[in-house]
């Protein structure tokens, strides 16, 4: 009451200003990244007569928004792949979550008549009359990994194996089980966002495979890709499950939250597998002083063969070693188990979560 | 004689109406018979969770992992209860948890050690509250618009800082300490339990918590009272900012990590959570007691489903089932105490 306004007025302004001027020194201080270490990038190299550079190739390549860690790499990959090849031109989009916006960025594609698009739609059904519409223009398509609704829209597919991503998950853990004679092993399952189709058929191929071994899939839960709710979904699979022998994690960005999960409980009698392989989870691996002893891939290395394959496709070169002419039509990426013994010759291909 | 009724009931329930002179007493709103039925529901919710797992689910160490997953949802429900009291409300909060766990973690950050990180954490969250407030209070933006705004820029500040990768702890010392325990008891559950007394007395026993409350009864009334409400307005938003600093240390303690990804939803569980424990959105009266209810019941739900691998499509169904009947309890326990 008996403090007159206007110095309250300026006390407040004084800490208003030591708030802001603090908040700035943060903002220089706070906000760099810049020592992080240059990831791995996975570029492929021509070979044989394919490693000659040909005739110039544009190339135009539309993907989703870089928000997570896989999505990330792929497109890091890409642009990596391009620069690998003097006689490509990469014409990058600026990647985008919303459908219609990258619709109309594979028009402008269209419009610019890049060479050869590479297109990795944020939904595949949604994008198809695009892809569609860039074949009709005489622009072969290289369709990555979410697949068209129809073959018309593109000229060749590129992808990863979701299914069999689940089915060498869930044979990996079966013959561990077996070599260490645990008759009826409570498997444990982290899925990520289980209305997604991806997530469905991860799931049904690590049941699938399991079966075929006499095992079944235990506690499940699924979280949603991030760390957040991947530690918080573990943590409660791990309380309602007291034994556990075995645990899949379909995705690694979404790992750092299990092992923290599973850090907190002091768990470590069980052995668990990650899925995607990233850096992180492969150096965990290698370290071996974890639960983690494997991880199964489905790596963005394939957005580095989409660009060479489009190269190839833009020069009328076929694959190099196969005996058609033409570049193949459809092409699936091996979901490898990575385990401590290769993980060596694999840790080109993780990515930064 | 009898056909009268309609005319008989007006008259006769014209002397229940409340009094004018009952309007001041408005926050004595029986809050004690509110809250138990809460908690009933709660104890309910443990007996199902006791009867479906025996062995695990009143295990010291599940209750202490319920507790450590509400932890940060908890904090942030605090500064929640505050906005909504006030006659707010706060849309930002889980981008500010984002932005602030994003921030404390980047290399440049983290070369400074622990300390700085928490420092960090709770300027960027108590920082991007200010901002909401001063929108509010000063620019006369409507919460909802404001808060919308930080909603989608703090996130994406937070994607900015980290190019949307997980920032992995590398100090030792923070992780040792956050993810440690005190006296047995997990420092996270302490923080939690520090932040709750500390607002309730703040909420309860203070100025401030008194001006909370008579600026979201009415905020005119307020400012003929004397309260500068355009000030205590912009307080309100920046103490929901700093829970928000402090549910990102326990974030990235929990996580090991900080990302952009971090506090995705947490505006509608903090919602869910404060309108369930009884404070109403139209602002003026609320309790933290029955906000901390709320988070818990969430939090056994959850607990709940997941010991007994049901799906998660179920378990939201659930949770819409519960913010319905919660609320319609405590509509029914307010209306007969009225008649």
């Amino acid at each position: 009451m008996s403090i007159d306004p206007s110095r309250r007025k300026f006390l407040l302004g004084a800490s208003a200003l030591g708030m802001s001027l603090g908040a700035g020194a943060l903002v220089a201080g706070c906000t760099s990244n810049t020592p992080a270490a240059a990831g791995p990038q996975q570029v492929a190299g021509g070979s044989g007569a394919n490693a000659q550079p040909g005739k110039p190739v544009t190339i135009g390549f539309s993907a989703p928004a870089a928000d997570h860690g896989w999505m990330a790499a792929m497109t890091k990959n890409a642009k990596a792949q391009a620069a690998a090849f003097k006689e490509v031109t990469l014409d990058a989009t600026e990647g985008t979550n919303d459908v219609n916006q990258q619709i109309a960025q594979v028009e402008t594609l269209i419009n610019k008549k890049v060479g050869v698009l590479v297109i990795l739609p944020f939904d595949g059904k949604a994008l198809t009359a695009a892809g569609q519409q860039a074949m009709d223009a005489g622009i072969p398509v290289i369709n990555l990994d979410r697949v068209f609704d129809t073959p018309l829209a593109y000229r060749t597919w590129i992808g990863g194996d979701n299914y069999r991503m689940g089915v060498n998950a869930g044979d990996y853990i079966a013959k561990q089980m077996k070599a260490k004679n645990v008759s009826n092993p409570i498997i444990g399952e982290v899925a990520g966002i289980d209305s997604l189709p991806l997530t469905q058929e991860r799931s049904k191929g690590f049941k699938d495979a399991l079966a075929r071994n006499g095992f079944k899939v235990g506690p499940r839960v699924s979280a949603e890709f991030t760390a957040e709710s991947g530690e918080r979904q573990t943590a409660n699979l791990l309380q309602g499950a007291s034994k556990l022998d075995a645990l899949w994690n379909h995705d690694d960005d979404q790992g750092i939250g299990v092992m923290a999960a599973i850090d907190s409980a002091s768990r470590k009698e069980f052995v668990m597998v990650g899925g995607a392989g990233s850096r992180d989870m492969m150096n965990r691996i290698k370290a071996d002083n974890t639960v983690i002893k494997a991880t199964v891939l489905y790596s963005p290395s394939m957005a580095s063969t989409a660009i060479a394959v489009a190269r190839l496709l833009g020069q009328g070169k076929g694959v190099g070693d196969f005996a058609e002419h033409e570049v193949p039509a459809s092409i699936t990426t091996y979901s490898a188990v990575v385990t401590k013994d290769n993980v060596d010759s694999y840790l080109d291909v993780g990515f930064d979560s | 004689m009898t056909a009268s009724s309609p005319g008989t009931a007006e008259t006769v329930d014209q002397p229940v109406q409340p009094p004018p002179a009952n309007v001041p007493k408005v926050r004595g709103f029986r809050p004690d018979l509110r809250l138990s039925i809460l908690f009933g529901v709660l104890v309910v919710l443990c007996v199902i969770g006791y009867v479906t797992g025996p062995d695990t689910f009143l295990s010291e160490s599940n209750i202490s992992t319920m507790l450590r997953l509400a932890a940060a949802i908890g904090v942030v429900s605090v500064g929640m209860t505050f906005v909504i009291i006030s006659g707010g409300i706060d849309l930002s909060v889980g981008s500010m948890v984002a932005l602030a766990s994003v921030w404390m973690t980047t290399l440049a950050t983290q070369s400074y050690g622990p300390f700085v990180m928490v420092v960090c954490a709770l300027a960027v969250g108590l920082g991007a509250g200010l901002i909401n407030g001063l929108l509010i209070a000063y620019g006369k933006l409507v919460p909802f618009i404001a808060t919308l705004a930080m909603y989608a820029s703090a996130r994406g500040l937070a994607e900015r800082l980290s190019g949307r990768r997980t920032q992995v702890v590398n100090q030792q010392g923070y992780l040792d300490f956050f993810r440690g325990a005190f006296l047995g008891i997990p420092v996270l559950i302490w923080m939690l339990a520090v932040v709750y007394v500390v607002g309730w007395v703040v909420l309860n026993r203070t100025t401030f918590g008194r001006r909370t409350f008579a600026v979201g009864g009415n905020a005119e009334a307020a400012r003929l009272a004397g309260i500068n409400v355009k000030r205590h307005t912009a307080m309100v938003y920046a103490v929901a900012g700093l829970c928000c600093g402090i549910a990102a240390l326990m974030v990235v303690a929990r996580t090991t990590s900080g990302a952009s990804t971090n506090g995705l939803y947490y505006e509608l569980d903090a919602i869910a959570a404060v309108v369930i424990g009884g404070t109403l959105l139209t602002g003026g009266r609320g309790t933290l007691i029955g906000t901390l209810i709320g988070v818990l019941i969430f939090t056994v739900v959850n607990s709940i489903f997941t010991q007994n691998n049901l799906e998660t499509d179920v378990q939201n169904i659930a949770k819409g089932v519960i913010i319905v009947a919660a609320v319609l309890l405590q509509y029914g326990t307010n209306r007969t105490r009225k008649t």
